[in-house]
């Protein structure tokens, strides 16, 4: 029976193959055409031929790409930050107050965060420019909540709930005022939960392109995913592959930052979670 | 002067009615036990007592004092809850020591509470472990320490033992007898459904039934003169036996209980016959399930170990002298005693 292992095992480790490839190969490739310039772009090879910074180099410094990081940078941390606060506060009382509509109230929002965004997209443009919010960062904070409170109120909310009332209970009973509950007890013990939800919500935002298209319309206001979309080259027959490439990997670079910072809290985040304290 | 009264305490969720009219007064230093069985408003009771729930109506007082507005950490009450509710993120000092902190003592002297604290409970040496580093022994000893650094007037307990295997919960129950003696100034309130947890911890028990007190005494006296059917049935292990119809008419009383120890057990004669159906060995005694045509199935206790068998013919005999009577109404006819 030997062979037949030999055979099952070797079928496991290509097909792991096969996935590392299929997950990884086209960020390498981004890595490498960026690395690269003028003709070299157009011959194909999986080996960097040459280490060629030219192509960050002129990203960075001409135009206002530098700007644009900043904007998305701003947008998805400001999505972030008030989505958690609303989230936990909702949270809280989705999870620990009775009243009436509660479950039919997380059902809408649950309802809400299903909307495609092409068929908000009209209405919500109108509210926008009703607003005064056009070609405005804050229009991006604003639609973009649509999205990422539904899904950070949902986590914490289960969350929030299988978290034993009687903890709550004990810092009342230790004189805890409801300032330093939420501090000392509730926080602490949410914060991995949190880290994953705000993370989630922060690719989100920072990914997001539809919105980000409609609603600004100087180069200045863009964030990066429509900037990479609208980088010409001298002519309008040369597409810059080079610099988009370059750009690619310097907006995805921050996000894979994140996630490895992180990876150990959300981990042990999960697992704590499930284990009464 | 009492140590916590309450008067005339109702409380309602909406419409619903769970405590009506309860007046009870608890020295300084006495062990009250609240028993009854689930969603008799036992807990409820110990919650309005610790400021977890608002008073529909009613007052309760502390040491003289009406309290019930007063916040829950400024009535001088310490509680163990079920869940143990320790902080999963603090280690064992954090958590002993949070109260403390918001009660804004100096470092020095919430260093020496917790450390009195851990030496009573002998968790010294579990300092600086998290509580899901703990077994569920020593996460209760926790929650008790923590209890204590207080220095609570009243201490609550809610059913803190339920979470324990049969072993643990046995010495625990040894421990805060232990506990109750050290600290002689401290009025402990606590809450369970085991009746033999109450029997074994009280200076006085509470029996609790639909909300209402049903009885209060020392554990003996409510053995003894159980004040109705329901305190009979729910004092004492094995249950009492209840006998209905026309042998307990021929004593004058609708209901007719007699416990499982005043039954003597005999092959030649006797005043109910029958045929035993079950037999339970628990070594120090023997339970004897007896289907008899006088009185339905009558449990007895048989001493030691003995050769009854299931299927044998056997007499029982009770001890007329330990006969209690109740009348329609659960109520004792005249005397419990006849």
């Amino acid at each position: 029976m030997t062979a037949r292992r030999w055979l099952t095992r070797a079928g496991f480790y290509a097909l792991v193959v096969v996935i590392i490839v299929q997950a990884i190969f086209p960020f390498y490739y981004a890595i490498l055409t960026s690395l690269e310039d003028g003709q070299a772009l157009f011959e194909v090879n999986y080996l960097p031929a040459a280490l060629d910074f030219s192509n960050y180099a002129s990203m960075l410094t001409s135009g206002v790409f530098g700007r644009q990081i900043l904007n998305s940078v701003f947008v998805a941390a400001v999505v972030v930050v008030i989505s958690l606060f609303l989230a936990v506060t909702a949270s809280y009382a989705l999870s620990r107050i009775r009243f009436r509509g509660r479950g039919l109230l997380l059902l809408t929002i649950l309802s809400v965060s299903m909307f495609p965004q092409i068929a908000v997209l009209a209405g919500l443009f109108e509210v926008i420019r009703t607003l005064g919010l056009f070609n405005s960062l804050w229009s991006l904070v604003f639609s973009y909540m649509i999205f990422t409170l539904p899904f950070t109120v949902w986590v914490l909310t289960t969350f929030m709930r299988n978290l034993p009332i009687e903890i709550e209970e004990a810092a009342i009973m230790d004189g805890a005022p409801p300032f330093t509950i939420i501090r000392r007890v509730f926080l602490p013990i949410m914060w991995p939960a949190m880290v994953t939800t705000g993370l989630l919500a922060f690719i989100h935002a920072w990914n997001e392109f539809l919105f980000a298209l409609t609603f600004l319309s100087t180069d200045t206001q863009r964030t990066v995913p429509v900037a990479i979309a609208l980088i010409s080259g001298r002519s309008e027959f040369e597409v810059p592959w080079g610099n988009i490439m370059a750009a690619s990997v310097v907006v995805t670079l921050p996000l894979v930052i994140l996630v490895l910072i992180f990876q150990r809290r959300i981990v042990s985040g999960l697992t704590a979670g499930a284990v009464k304290g | 002067m009492a140590s916590v009264e309450l008067k005339s305490i109702c409380k309602s969720f909406g419409s619903v009615e769970v405590l009506r009219d309860v007046n009870l007064s608890l020295e300084k230093g006495e062990f009250v036990v609240f028993v009854g069985p689930s969603g008799c408003g036992k807990s409820t009771l110990l919650r309005l007592v610790a400021g977890l729930e608002d008073i529909t109506a009613g007052d309760l007082y502390i040491d003289g004092a009406r309290m019930n507005e007063v916040l829950p950490s400024k009535r001088g009450i310490s509680m163990v809850f079920q869940s143990y509710a320790l902080y999963p993120h603090m280690n064992v000092f954090e958590n002993m020591a949070f109260g403390l902190e918001q009660a804004r003592l100096n470092q020095a002297e919430i260093k020496a509470r917790v450390a009195e604290a851990a030496e009573i409970l002998q968790i010294t040496p579990l300092m600086e472990r998290k509580p899901r580093q703990l077994s569920g022994g020593q996460r209760q000893r926790v929650a008790i320490g923590r209890a204590i650094t207080r220095k609570p007037r009243v201490f609550l307990f809610d059913e803190p033992l339920s979470n324990l295997d049969a072993a643990l919960r046995v010495d625990t129950r040894l421990e805060i007898a232990a506990l109750h003696k050290r600290l002689s100034d401290t009025t402990m309130i606590y809450v369970t459904h085991d009746q033999v947890e109450a029997m074994t911890l009280a200076d006085r028990i509470v029996v609790l039934n639909a909300g209402q007190v049903e009885q209060v005494g020392r554990p003996m006296d409510l053995y003894e003169q159980p004040a109705s059917a329901f305190v009979a049935g729910f004092i004492g292990s094995p249950r009492m036996n209840f006998v209905t119809g026309e042998t307990a008419e021929k004593h004058g009383a609708h209901t007719l209980g007699i416990r499982p120890e005043h039954i003597t057990i005999s092959r030649d004669a006797g005043e109910w016959s029958g045929s035993i159906v079950h037999i339970e060995q628990l070594g120090s005694d023997t339970y004897v399930h007896v289907r008899t045509e006088e009185a339905g199935i009558v449990n007895a206790r048989a001493i030691g170990a003995n050769a009854f068998r299931a299927g044998d013919d056997v007499f029982l005999t009770f001890q007329s002298d330990a006969v209690h009577l109740f009348n329609a109404d659960g109520l004792p006819v005249g005397s419990a005693r006849t």
